[in-house]
């Protein structure tokens, strides 16, 4: 049997669901009476013709790579880690907490502090789900949602009773001091003369971010903890057979992706908000589930991913201010995206694949010689579906 | 169809440009959406208002994310857009740190009393006031001695609401028993009518035959549960009167349409500063139309005009929660 050529399963495949997914939003924006073409331009302009659109852009991004890397690595494992969003909401907590109570020097010991922190939070609320699957067999997905609005709650509480300022009517945590502010795109490459990234959020944590995808794909594919998890998610009795702990690996890999989901607070919350609102993460944690699918659990897929989420949310907010097109008709087009990509993936996929093996036997025939087996190392193995 | 292309063509070429200085106003809707049938719908309806009678056209975004929220002040105001109009107290931080910026913008803010930059037009209601009278008329129409008080999302505003309720409620009849609860503690708690409906339920077991809901969108299932069992509502913010004609007591009006009306008539030339519209500037109020005429009998009306009169004079004063962050006569 012949395989896809990588290639197309990394390049041709998601590609070709995009541009299905395009037509049909085009489709959309033509059914209400707008221009499809027009309405692309705005996007496109607004989201990646200035570098103000890309400091939205990259800081959207920044969000959903923190999230997309969660799922991966839980997927990597064969767990469905659908709480991304409480994990995150936590690590907001866990960001509020220590930019809050304690006087920060510098806003780099700042950042390595909230980071931590946020991350031991998310890994916290991740725990708890992880060890119900692991001792109790509690299915994760089910635990993992229902802990997304116990974090809700929690957070609404802290919020509400412990955390608002005197007198304020915001369910929202003070302003963070001065020293913890991070530097933004703006201040980094703004020359005097040329302003850049003007009133964009964009901020160091997207470095984080992106050392968080080469972290992973180290963790992932060059530890011996990176294999057992592979190894558990490809097949758990072979796992134990090995001599992997099923306990271990599920706590292991569910810390880690509830710790990813925390930093991303690093970006919401010490990055753009400075303080702590009430829904700080607007759905992230779930677009993450996309974004880990779309990027087949690969961290560069994600990186590519999470930008073209961020695309689409900035080029949203574009059509938003510019346009009547009604902003449920904006998250249509987002989530005909995610249907395509993430949902809809064996659609294109196994025609494609058909259309492989008949040119391979084709080739066969011809005698063009036996095809050789690939290079087939383990990262380039698609992933199972969840 | 046309229009609309012209509309997109031209607002492409603005955000290209985005120097033209058109003296366009903008509202920002917030993240309920411009058809909650209440606060934002509000806004809405006074904006059409101010367009219909003008023939001007408004810039307009229904916010999606927190991030957007700076980002839409930002862009209108480089757009030109005098004045930004924006709804609802989480609104007041990212006004504290673009409206610096734009100092030749001015911005108005809806439900916020306590920023300290010029060139913002900020806009309170005595929400409390219009409360305390609502109250006043549901103790007046209960006949079991117990009153319901069903809020949205839990935060200081509803507090805010149910607190002046009971006040009034307690003013009438101090022996009165005021049940109240919030539908949930998440934004989705302004918009969920069948948890309306069953808190409804629950408090009439509880013996409640007035229930004043202030919810925003799950207020429409209170409304509706009420008028299907048979006890009387109070709607809010817009007159919901004609929602189930002679099933709702009355509504506690709010007059956001009228805040966002007269932004907009005065245009780029707005008065900035703190204004809170009280009874005095029937800025809150009760709803009395055809459909609730027969509910409100003429002493109940002399009672409730009487105190609304003391309320404007000073002498019954309406304890605010937000004083001390605590009601007097109510604990939630």
């Amino acid at each position: 049997m012949d395989r896809m050529p990588q290639w197309a399963d990394v390049v041709l495949i998601p590609l070709i669901s995009l541009i299905l997914a395009a037509i049909l939003s085009a489709l959309v924006i033509l059914g209400i009476g707008e221009d499809p073409v027009a309405a692309v331009r705005m996007m496109v302009n607004g989201a990646v013709g200035s570098t103000y659109g890309w400091g939205y852009t990259l800081y959207y991004a920044t969000n959903f790579m923190f999230t997309g890397l969660a799922v991966a690595v839980a997927f990597h494992a064969r767990l469905f880690n659908i709480g991304g969003e409480g994990q995150a909401m936590l690590g907001g907590l866990g960001v509020a907490l220590v930019c809050l109570h304690v006087p920060w020097p510098h806003w780099s010991v700042a950042l390595v502090a909230a980071a931590i922190s946020a991350a031991a939070f998310g890994a916290a609320w991740a725990a708890i789900p992880a060890w119900l699957q692991a001792r109790r067999g509690s299915h994760i997905v089910i635990t993992t949602i229902m802990f997304n609005y116990i974090a809700a709650a929690v957070l609404n509480y802290m919020l509400v009773t412990a955390l608002r300022p005197r007198g304020s009517m915001d369910p929202a945590t003070a302003r963070f001091p001065e020293a913890v502010h991070l530097p933004t795109f703006q201040q980094i490459f703004s020359s005097a003369g040329q302003p850049l990234f003007r009133g964009a959020p964009a901020n160091i944590s997207f470095f984080v971010a992106v050392f968080a995808c080469i972290a992973v794909w180290a963790l992932i594919w060059r530890t011996r903890l990176g294999y057992e998890i592979r190894a558990y998610g490809h097949s758990e009795t072979g796992a134990r057979y090995a001599g992997i702990s099923p306990f271990r690996i599920t706590m292991i890999a569910m810390l880690i992706s509830g710790g990813l989901a925390g930093m991303m607070a690093i970006n919401n919350v010490m990055g753009e908000a400075e303080r702590l609102v009430l829904n700080a993460t607007e759905g992230a944690g779930f677009i993450g589930i996309a974004v880990a699918l779309m990027g087949r659990s690969h961290p560069f897929g994600v990186f590519l991913a999470a930008i073209l989420f961020g695309f689409l949310y900035q080029g949203g907010a574009e059509l938003a201010l510019w346009t009547n097109i009604p902003r449920e008709l904006i998250v249509v087009i987002q989530a005909l995206v995610i249907l395509f990509t993430g949902a809809l993936d064996n659609m294109v996929r196994m025609p494609l694949e058909r259309l492989f093996q008949a040119i391979g036997r084709k080739r066969r025939d011809a005698g063009e010689g036996a095809p050789k087996p690939g290079p087939r190392s383990a990262q380039h193995e698609p992933e199972p579906e969840p | 169809m046309t229009f609309m292309k012209s509309v997109i063509g031209a607002a492409g070429a603005l955000a290209l440009t985005a120097a033209a200085a058109l003296a366009e106003p903008a509202l920002i809707f917030d993240l309920g959406g411009k058809f909650d049938k209440s606060f934002n719908e509000a806004a809405f309806r006074g904006a059409k208002r101010w367009s219909d009678e003008t023939g001007n056209s408004f810039l307009e975004i229904e916010l999606q994310s927190e991030a957007q929220r700076e980002q839409a002040l930002r862009r209108f105001a480089e757009a030109g857009a005098n004045p930004v109009i924006t709804m609802g107290f989480a609104m007041a931080d990212p006004l504290t740190s673009v409206a610096p910026d734009y100092p030749d913008t001015k911005f108005v803010v809806i439900d916020v009393s306590w920023l300290d930059v010029p060139n913002i037009r900020q806009v309170a209601f005595a929400e409390h006031e219009g409360s305390y009278l609502v109250g006043m008329l549901a103790a007046m129409a209960s006949k079991t001695g117990t009153v319901g008080f069903i809020g949205g999302m839990d935060v200081p505003l509803i507090r805010h609401f149910g607190c002046g309720y009971a006040q009034g409620a307690k003013a009438v009849n101090p022996d009165i028993k005021i049940v109240a609860n919030m539908t949930g503690t998440t934004p989705a708690a302004w918009n969920d009518p069948v948890k309306g409906s069953e808190l409804t339920k629950a408090q009439i077991s509880q013996g409640a035959d007035v229930i004043y809901a202030a919810a925003g969108g799950t207020g429409v299932g209170v409304l509706q549960t009420a008028a299907d069992e048979g006890i009387l509502s109070i709607g809010v913010d817009s007159n919901q009167n004609h929602l189930h004609p002679g099933k709702v007591l009355t509504s506690m009006l709010k007059r956001v349409d009228v805040a966002v009306y007269d932004a907009m008539k005065a245009g780029e030339n707005v008065e900035t500063g703190v204004f809170t519209l009280g009874l005095a500037e029937n800025g809150v109020g009760y709803a009395l139309d055809e459909n609730n005429e027969a509910l409100i009998t003429d002493e109940m009306k002399a009672a409730v005009e009487e105190a609304r009169q003391k309320i404007i004079d000073g002498e019954i004063k309406v304890v605010s929660y937000y004083e001390n962050d605590s009601c007097p006569v109510l604990s939630f």
